[in-house]
């Protein structure tokens, strides 16, 4: 097909709508954010390890826990599926990649869901 | 046929297995591998608050787990995922402020890494099985 665009142009029309770096910046911003919430988290589960189901709970659902463990579970999850998009992109092509990287953020969407309501139902009581 | 879709007769770069392993190619890609590692490990903290939000009897079974072989395998090996992702993560970004890119810099940062990490996943190891 002839293409009649000067190479100029149509470098300008392959290029990003002025949002290219939102994926690097995102995963920046989400990495600066889990530096306090991982180290805060990591030590939580080990000062947890053998505490049964009373005491799991009441952890859980004490109001600050809440609020970080949303925020651990949710950022670190938005973290990580665009980090395993980045994978995708790297090793695989065509239908495989798109499907994968769909995958990876519905998984991510429902798992992150299912945690929020799981924390909130044990903090208010359900 | 267009000028990008032209096949080259250039030479290609060497392929990685001609290089020999270098501390700073090992560390990019541990951290490559303890990421996808850690996303695994996040639906798996997703399922315990879920397991702890149902029945008792559906916790103990987790639990259960947790406590086995395979269970410590995961949540220890958790750790140091989190602990090397968090340690070289914060050595990325002080990359991508532009510091520490000299050679000398970047292996001496990448030392570090692995001793922080380490020592913290051993101490944390060590403090998880006196509790248990």
């Amino acid at each position: 097909m002839t293409d009649l665009r000067t190479p100029l142009a149509r470098a300008r029309g392959l290029g990003s709508a002025k949002d290219g770096v939102h994926h690097w910046w995102i995963q920046r911003l989400t990495a600066i954010a889990l530096i306090p919430l991982v180290v805060w988290f990591a030590i939580s589960l080990v000062m947890m390890t053998g505490a049964d189901y009373a005491v799991v709970r009441a952890w859980i659902g004490s109001p600050l826990v809440m609020v970080l463990l949303i925020l651990t579970i949710g950022i670190g999850l938005h973290h990580g599926q665009l980090g395993l998009q980045v994978v995708w992109e790297d090793y695989t092509d065509g239908a495989l990649r798109v499907v994968m990287i769909v995958l990876t953020k519905f998984i991510a969407v429902v798992f992150g869901l299912g945690a929020i309501v799981a924390i909130m139902r044990i903090g208010f009581g359900g | 046929m267009s000028v990008a879709n032209r096949p080259s007769n250039r030479p290609l770069s060497p392929h990685l297995q001609v290089y020999r392993p270098q501390l700073t190619t090992m560390l990019s890609i541990l951290h490559r591998a303890t990421g996808i590692a850690l996303s695994v490990g996040a639906l798996y903290l997703a399922t315990w608050v879920v397991y702890a939000a149902s029945s008792p009897k559906a916790y103990a079974l987790f639990q259960e787990f947790n406590g086995s072989i395979a269970g410590r395998f995961v949540l220890g090996g958790w750790l140091f995922s989190a602990f090397f992702h968090l340690c070289n993560g914060i050595r990325h970004l002080f990359w991508d402020a532009g510091y520490g890119f000299e050679l000398k810099d970047a292996y001496r940062s990448g030392w570090i890494v692995v001793g922080v990490s380490l020592v913290a996943t051993v101490l944390s190891w060590i403090v998880g099985l006196r509790l248990m």
